[in-house]
């Protein structure tokens, strides 16, 4: 059975291969002349007033740690899904539970304004 | 072949294998520049005019034209940014795009790598690509790129949620990760396909699709007229060319992944005669090019939803809208009309 993934990890290779082929490829045929005003940050003809690395939205954070629980719970029903016809009513209702008590945190996020962007 | 296996010795599987992956990623990439002529010219005629028809024959050699002329440009590397992350984010963006193709199955025996965890695979190896976007952004250290990178990743992590739940639910349907069996489970004419029974699901997975490889109407983290290009405006030449690629190869394996798991992959559109006779590789390649087309008609058609409007949907209307089919099957599973749904 493992030995069908050594065609897939060839294939990441092969991948990251068309990747940096034609970077090299650029690499090498395109001119190569820097200077300073070129290789500034493009602020639409403007100088840069502060660092790039700023701060910015608390949101975005909110954002990824909801991906982090929804992304578990998909881990979960996975395996789930797929006996869903073995397991029959009882593996249905507990899975119910499961995703009702997520619904509770999912209805709590969304009254307490988690999901809003203004 | 017996003097090939017998030259390459115990390397022969290897050999074999590249041979194969060269044969799936060469038409690959040419579907990819083409994609990229077609969009113009399917956009052009919705425009009423004519599109890119000058250099070749109705404009056949525009992409290779567009290509050279992309090679031939310098790759600025800003002076502030981190080199080594400038260089590797194109690089790390599309080789999830290409390394997904692994598990796609052509027909029931054309598939590179046949194996059971398929759909799992494809969900880790196109999770992935929003690594490049990101690592994009943060190296440019250009507030544009910064910005646009940040909402590019939201974007794209919300609604791979919603995606996640419309694969819980051909899962539940087809009850195998293997891509070959959920064509299988899809064998007969169009009303036994899933997208009928997951048909909340199927348009979820459609537009979620949309949003995900950031097209328009999604394709705020490009607006040009708000953040000049996001994630990639500091990359010019073959590096900016790589990012492109990687943004039309996913549009494809979407396009085909949509394919696949609702519209019966390669099983024929009615199950009698006319119908039968055509290859199921061509009717896999008709749907593949109805997706993609419909990509292209909502591009020409939609204008650029806001961003607060685009997290809404993702979050408030999606993931709800997919939960409660998802249960509503589960349910109908476990009385007498199940059989309805898988």
């Amino acid at each position: 059975m493992l030995e069908n993934y050594f065609p897939v990890l060839l294939f990441v290779l092969i991948g990251l291969a068309v990747g940096v082929g034609p970077m090299v490829l650029g690499w090498l045929l395109a001119p190569n002349h820097p200077d300073s005003e070129k290789l500034s940050p493009y602020e639409c003809g403007f100088e840069a007033f502060e660092d790039a690395r700023m701060k910015f939205d608390v949101r975005y954070y909110l954002v990824a740690i909801l991906f982090i629980l929804f992304d578990l719970e998909i881990a979960f029903l996975f395996p789930w899904a797929i006996v869903l016809e073995e397991i029959g009513m009882f593996g249905f209702l507990a899975m119910a539970l499961f995703l009702g008590i997520l619904v509770v945190g999912f209805v709590y996020e969304w009254m307490k304004g988690a999901l809003e962007w203004e | 072949m017996e003097f090939l296996q017998n030259l390459f010795g115990f390397t022969w599987p290897a050999v074999w294998s590249l041979a194969k992956i060269i044969a799936i990623v060469g038409p690959l990439m040419i579907a990819v520049a083409y994609l990229t002529y077609a969009e113009r010219k399917v956009i052009g005629y919705m425009q009423v005019r004519i599109g890119p028809n000058r250099v070749g024959f109705k404009g056949l050699l525009q992409p290779i034209a567009d290509g050279l002329k992309l090679m031939m440009k310098e790759i600025i590397i800003p002076s502030g940014s981190n080199k080594f992350l400038f260089v590797l984010a194109p690089v790390l963006t599309i080789a999830p795009a290409l390394a997904a193709w692994a598990v796609i199955p052509f027909s029931p025996e054309l598939v590179l790598a046949n194996v059971d965890a398929g759909l799992l695979y494809i969900m880790a190896i196109t999770s992935m690509g929003v690594y490049g976007v990101i690592i994009a952004g943060w190296a440019s250290n250009s507030k544009y790129a910064f910005l646009g990178s940040l909402r590019s990743a939201a974007q794209i992590v919300s609604y791979e949620i919603a995606m996640g739940f419309a694969l819980v639910g051909v899962l539940m349907a087809a009850q195998s990760l293997n891509l070959v069996d959920i064509v299988k489970g899809q064998a007969g004419g169009v009303f036994s396909w899933y997208w009928l029974p997951l048909l909340p699901m199927f348009i979820v997975y459609l537009i979620a699709g949309v949003a995900e490889t950031n097209r328009a109407p999604f394709d705020v983290a490009e607006g040009e007229s708000e953040i000049v290009a996001g994630f990639h405006v500091e990359y010019s030449g073959m590096a900016f060319a790589v990012f492109f690629l990687a943004e039309y190869a996913n549009m494809i394996l979407i396009a085909t992944l949509t394919a696949l798991m609702f519209l019966g992959g390669w099983n024929p559109l009615f199950d009698f005669a006319p119908f039968t006779w055509v290859p199921g590789f061509v009717w896999l390649m008709l749907k593949v090019g109805f997706v993609l087309f419909l990509f292209l008609w909502f591009r020409a058609t939609f204008p650029r939803y806001r961003y607060d409007q685009i997290m809404r949907l993702g979050w408030k209307v999606f993931i709800p809208v997919t939960l409660i089919w998802l249960l509503f099957v589960g349910g109908m599973m476990q009385t007498r009309y199940g059989y309805l749904f898988h």
